[in-house]
């Protein structure tokens, strides 16, 4: 074999998985950047494309039929987009930021049973495209034709969008609403179809990616999260909302994943977290990216109103509700009670990921990290001091404190998404430890047999002491919400000007809040171990990370009240309906309801209606 | 639309609004049990986050559960199965277990696919003292490492199964080595019991690279040059699914199985052959389930009755979830109770007769000896077949009894 | 004696452009200085990089005889250093009270501490400040509602929470109405005299900046073209040609 000729095959094959790794990218890029949507459901886009494409391709047969269906799905998958941004997303842009990614995380459940429906369980073999199922011999080593087809694809797509953008009044449109929205406005654009258009350009692109990837693999049902992560990642790296900036970083991450598994064949786990935790720490809006207006973040929609301590009225319903708690097991199930537990687990870690992206105005899409974090103190203490569980559940959240310092240092000199991605990318760095790192965290075969100690092993004692550990966690949240050091990171994140002239060190105070909110994380994390009995990667994965977000997403993130709220909701509703066969789309279709029915989420809704009861005051007119 | 429709009317005796008030309402009434009704199963696997492999196995139970309860069912009672989706996370499962055991009144847990939901349905079992069949999960330590008195399993593991392939890899001359594997517990565990076994009985082979992509994840391409690269005489393959597929199309294409042996593990089960159609790689040694040339009576039986009621073939997962249910019959008659003491004295040393052989669960660990067919990959009309198989019966592919004695926890 | 605040060759660059240019001036307790200059001139870069937001290129600046170039901004505040902001930079989450309870918060360093509902703290103390700026009535407002002219005033308070000896000005009666605008700087020359501080201010009415600044430098595309009292800066010929000469017209 001819090593010239290796490298240079094993170079070209990087640039054709770079190609539909672009594609989607830069969807994913355009939406954002034009509409401020974290859109989760892209993923699911490009699944859809990958699907329509297939079942055209049956349907039309031929070089000429395979190339158009591969187009015809792109322009399906932009449609319903479209679909998506017409009935779901719009009645949803004035709601507070980041509201939107639960309406998607929705249409990524209702899709994925959807698509079951459709195209049935098992995995679809993508066909060979017509007149290049052949190889190229280059100085001795075989490239398959389509990957050179694939790289020329994605150089039409990027030669395409920098016309699109620079040459016609669409595109600079798009590119002036991705630089400063408000100007938008001011040019008497008008916006809607401006964003109607975006999803559909994005969306296409979407399902281009899926369908021009099909000779490469196929269509299958795990397609869609499967790919989400690195489309974020490349997003990041490249700048959010550059264009050339995802195509460079999609070549980046796919080179470097090439030729990493020639060095550490391990490495395909978390290299490209790890790529994207060091352009960020250096290019805090990643590689082609500008930074973000300031103020942009938890500041939209209209402002909180100034925190109050609780009425009369709320302070009793309060103690009403532990009162109910505390008498809850003379009159329910062990299963009610069980769910309690989990309930009061996920409120707590609803509530430290509220804190910190609430009121501290930091978001994490990796809070799993101090949840597992703390999880994961827990079980090895047990299992390599033999330490009692009293001692474990003191030191999860120690552990998970110390490793949100860590991680904490880094993020807080980021603000907005590029912060919550950096949190992501640690906490996906802190999985793929876990996971690897067989001989000590058990890997993915997790750590087994980590159970309360005698006196609460017993269902009540347990649910005692979760309910009071979860409860202990959420009032200290609030207490610490009205202290002076709570309201000093809330004033960080009001203003960093103002707060930086008065005195306080921004990223110092935002520092130990992250620490504080990830260390309260990792309290839950403790208390799930003891529950469940073992402890495995997936309880520091991107799936957990979702789940606190949609809980205090979907509960209102204005509201002292929403996480636990949403953390009811959410768990409840998973448990509910996860008995019904097709519980995802029934789950998906109701968070979207929940989304368009109360823009502000759930607490947002109730404060709205009963506050004044309740003597919650409102903002001034 | 209607599909879905049917789908769910099918759950719940009703449309789409009927669903959603049984949702709202089903917290508020837990089924009560009684006496003389049926035996209920809690069946607990991850039907949506790989349904390509769990429906066949749910149509396999299915299946069983008929035929036993038209035979009159266990001790006079009628099986009845409770079935939950564990959304493939192990947290999941082990709430689902406790809300089938102390809501649906089950008398024990069976199902179950990945390893890790496995493990850490044995940790519970293990310790609320549940009776846990596991059917499908392959991870060794739930039967060693982490094994204990209430977890059982019926599918071969990987260890033995991996044994199984390196006795019939060691025939072959081939002696530079090359693995590729997805990177988690299942594919190291496979690799690390293939060359175990392999070395034992050739130790003049050597391993000279090992790839490791990401489950699910693979970059086809790049992980075929970086295997191409080590210049191997065989490769030993333990990607499934999607990543099957990849690999082999890029493994055709680039030229990375020409006149090298390929000895691939589970490659032959009809979940990951058949969709390859076409395509499906020839002259491989693998695993599988050949069900189309499976002579014996009780298989033809099997066979007749599955087509029969399904209009489809059978699986792997298909088998496995008929065998797990063939299992829980006979070990309830066995016990002739459902006292979870009784059921496990009575699992312990079971043996009973399947369409793919006789079956005895160890008293040992806890491992039944179900086998596996061992065979040659083949086109044939267009699809990929087994040829040349043989039926190795697990019990042949343990390790020494002190061995696994020395793994097991001793309380 | 020296002076309170000592400013010496500072330069400051943007790309090509030259937005603060050698400039060095000195100040006293109990003045009112004033920086003028064109929209553009460098005054607001000035400003940041006296309270330590930006870094300058070159150039000394010590206050109170102390060397503050590379200071962050909130050690600089605690050397003594207030500031107010061209566009008001207040917590639109917490009400005017607590706005200046979060300054007396900081002044007694009780940042990190979990203790006590920090809205009960320092409010007296705060209380008195407000009263100072006539605010006092407002004090359970949300900031987010206030008036524009309000809210300078709360700034104003802000500003005084740790009782600095200056106070740094960015347009403080921009978006004001005439008559607010000289309230204003009427109540910050009695606060000016009755606590010795000093005051640095840029001011685009120049109504305000001659009937209360003793003194007055004038910036020109970040080079100090004049400097003097207000009677000396009006007939100087050079600023009336690159400032007055457009602004004064166009009746400022």
């Amino acid at each position: 074999m001819n090593d010239l000729g290796f490298y240079l095959v094993q170079a070209l094959t990087g640039l054709s998985s770079a190609s539909a790794l672009f594609l989607v990218a830069s969807g994913l890029s355009i939406i954002f950047g034009v509409t401020r949507v974290v859109n989760f459901a892209h993923g699911s886009f490009y699944m859809l494309g990958a699907y329509i494409a297939y079942t055209f391709v049956e349907r039309l047969g031929g070089a000429l039929g395979f190339w158009a269906a591969v187009l015809l799905a792109g322009v399906a998958v932009g449609a319903i987009g479209v679909v998506v941004e017409l009935l779901i997303l719009r009645r949803v842009y004035q709601a507070p930021e980041l509201f939107q990614l639960v309406a998607t995380f929705g249409v990524i459940l209702v899709i994925q049973d959807l698509a079951l429906l459709t195209w049935g369980a098992e995995d679809l073999f993508g066909p060979a495209a017509p007149g290049l199922e052949g190889t190229v011999n280059i100085l001795g080593t075989r490239l398959p034709e389509y990957d050179l087809a694939l790289i020329a694809l994605s150089l039409v797509v990027l030669g395409a969008l920098t016309l699109l953008f620079h040459r016609t009044r669409w595109g600079t449109l798009v590119r002036a609403a991705t630089e400063d929205r408000e100007m938008v406005g001011a040019l008497g654009v008008n916006q809607s179809w401006l964003f109607t258009g975006t999803f559909f350009l994005g969306s296409m692109l979407a399902g281009l990616g899926g369908a021009a990837q099909l000779p490469k693999g196929g269509a299958d049902l795990l397609m869609d999260f499967n790919i989400l992560a690195a489309v974020f990642v490349v997003v990041v790296v490249g700048g959010m909302g550059s264009i050339p900036g995802a195509f460079l970083a999609a070549v980046l991450i796919s080179e470097l994943g090439a030729f990493g598994i020639l060095v550490i064949p391990q490495s395909t786990l978390v290299l490209m977290f790890v790529v994207m935790a060091v352009v960020l720490i250096f290019r805090p809006w990643g590689l082609l990216g500008r930074p973000e207006a300031p103020g942009q973040h938890g500041q939209v929609g209209p402002p909180e109103p100034p925190l109050r301590p609780p009425g009369p009225r709320l302070r009793a319903a309060g103690l009403l509700l532990l009162a109910v708690l505390l008498a809850l097991p003379a009159f329910a199930d062990d299963f009610t009670l069980v769910l309690a537990v989990e309930i009061a687990i996920m409120a707590l870690f609803a509530a430290s990921l509220h804190f910190a992206m609430g009121p501290g105005g930091m978001v994490s899409f990796g809070h799993a990290a101090f949840f597992g974090g703390g999880a994961y103190a827990a079980a090895l203490l047990v299992k390599y001091a033999g330490s009692p569980m009293e001692v474990a559940l003191l030191f999860a959240p120690a552990m998970a404190g110390v490793l949100a310092l860590l991680f904490g240092w880094f993020c807080v000199r980021l603000t907005g998404v590029y912060l919550a991605m950096l949190t992501l990318a640690f906490a996906q760095v802190g999985w793929s430890i876990v996971f690897q790192w067989g001989e000590v965290t058990g890997g993915d075969d997790g750590i087994l047999g980590i159970w309360p100690s005698e006196w609460a092993s017993n269902r009540l004692a347990f649910y005692y002491l979760s309910m009071l550990a979860s409860a202990g966690g959420i009032l200290a949240l609030q207490y610490v919400l009205h202290s002076p050091f709570g309201y000093a990171m809330r004033a960080c994140r009001d203003s960093v000007v103002r707060s930086a002239s008065i005195g306080i060190d921004v990223r110092r105070q935002q520092w130990f809040a992250f620490a504080f909110s990830g260390a309260l994380a990792g309290l839950a994390g403790g208390l799930f171990v003891f529950s469940k009995g073992s402890v495995f990667p997936d309880e520091m994965s991107i799936p957990r990370s979702f789940d606190a977000l949609i809980m205090v997403l979907l509960g209102g993130v204005k509201t002292v009240l929403g996480p636990l709220a949403g953390a009811v909701t959410f768990t409840w509703l998973q448990d509910e309906i996860g008995r019904l066969e097709y519980w995802r789309f029934v789950l998906g279709a109701l968070i979207i309801a929940i989304v368009v029915a109360f823009p502000q989420g759930i607490a947002g809704f109730l404060r709205a209606r009963l506050g004044p009861w309740f003597g919650v005051r409102e903002m001034e007119a | 639309m209607n599909r879905l429709k049917h789908a769910i009317t099918g759950i719940t005796g009703s449309g789409i609004l009927a669903g959603l008030a049984f949702v709202l309402a089903g917290s508020l009434h837990a089924a009560p049990a009684f006496a003389a009704d049926p035996i209920r199963i809690g069946d607990i696997n991850s039907y949506k986050r790989l349904p390509a492999h769990t429906i066949p196995y749910k149509m396999g139970v299915e299946l069983a559960i008929e035929e036993i309860n038209a035979e009159g069912g266990v001790l006079g009672r009628p099986l009845e199965l409770v079935s939950r989706d564990d959304a493939g996370k192990p947290g999941e499962a082990v709430k689902i277990a406790e809300e089938l055991i102390s809501k649906d009144r089950v008398a024990l847990i069976s199902g179950t696919l990945f390893s890790h939901i496995g493990l850490a349905l044995t940790s519970f079992a293990g310790e609320k003292k549940v009776l846990y069949v596991a059917a499908e999960p392959l991870a060794d330590a739930l039967v060693w490492a982490n094994g204990n008195r209430y977890t059982f399993r019926l599918r071969p593991s990987t260890y033995m199964q991996a044994s199984m392939l390196a006795r019939e890899a060691a025939k072959n001359p081939a002696k530079r080595w090359a693995t590729i594997a997805p990177n988690y517990a299942y594919g190291k565990d496979a690799v690390a019991a293939f060359k175990k076994v392999l070395t034992a009985i050739r130790p003049d082979v050597e391993f000279v690279a090992e790839q490791w992509p990401g489950l699910f994840k693979i970059d086809a391409g790049a992980e075929v040059q970086a295997l191409a690269a080590a210049e191997p005489e065989a490769i030993y393959n333990v990607t499934f699914g999607g990543d099957l597929a990849k690999f082999v199309r890029e493994g055709k294409l680039r030229g990375l199985f020409e006149d090298r042996l390929v000895v691939g593990l589970l490659t032959g089960e009809p979940e990951y052959l058949d969709p390859l159609k076409g395509e499906a790689p020839e002259g491989w040694l693998v695993t599988g389930y050949p069900w189309y040339d499976i002579d014996t009576p009780e298989h033809a039986a099997f066979l007749a009755a599955y087509q029969g009621k399904y209009d489809d073939y059978p699986r792997i997962g298909s088998i496995v979830g008929y065998n797990t249910m063939l299992t829980v019959a006979a070990l309830i008659t066995r016990a002739g109770s459902t006292d979870t003491e009784a059921m496990v004295d009575a699992l312990e040393g079971l043996s009973f007769d399947a369409p793919t052989g006789p079956i005895t669960f160890r008293a040992l660990d806890h491992q039944s000896t179900m086998g596996a067919y061992v065979g040659w990959t083949t086109l044939e009309d267009g699809r990929g077949k087994m040829v040349d198989w043989t039926y190795m019966d697990g019990a042949d592919h343990f390790p020494p009894d002190d061995e696994v004695r020395a793994m097991r926890p001793s309380s | 004696m020296t002076p309170l605040l000592e400013v010496r060759g500072l330069s400051r660059a943007f790309g090509g452009v030259q937005a603060v240019d050698d400039v060095g001036f000195t100040l006293d307790r109990g003045r009112l200085l004033a920086l003028i200059g064109p929209n553009g001139a460098g005054k607001t870069t000035c400003f940041n990089i006296i309270n330590g937001q930006l870094a300058p290129d070159r150039g000394s600046i010590r206050f109170a005889g102390r060397e503050i170039v590379g200071l962050a901004p909130h050690r600089i505040w605690r050397l003594g250093v207030g500031r107010t902001f061209q566009i008001t930079a207040t917590y639109p989450s917490m009400t005017v009270c607590e706005n200046v309870q979060m300054a007396l918060l900081s002044h007694h360093r009780r940042l990190y501490s979990f203790r006590g509902r920090a809205a009960a703290q320092y409010r007296d103390e705060a209380l008195d400040l407000l009263a100072r700026v006539d605010m006092a009535e407002q004090e359970d407002r949300a900031c987010s509602v206030l008036a524009y002219g309000d809210l300078k005033r709360v700034e104003l308070a802000v500003a005084l929470a740790n009782a600095p000896s200056l106070l740094l000005m960015d347009e403080p009666t921009a978006g004001m109405s005439p008559r607010e605008r000289l309230e204003l700087m009427r109540l910050t020359a009695a606060i000016v005299s009755e606590r010795d501080i000093a005051v640095l201010f840029t001011e685009h009415d120049m109504d305000v900046v001659f009937r209360h600044a003793d003194h007055i430098l004038v910036l020109d595309r970040g080079k100090l073209i004049a400097g003097g009292a207000p009677e000396a800066v009006r007939s100087d010929p050079r600023v009336r040609a690159v400032y007055l000469g457009s602004e004064a017209d166009a009746g400022a």
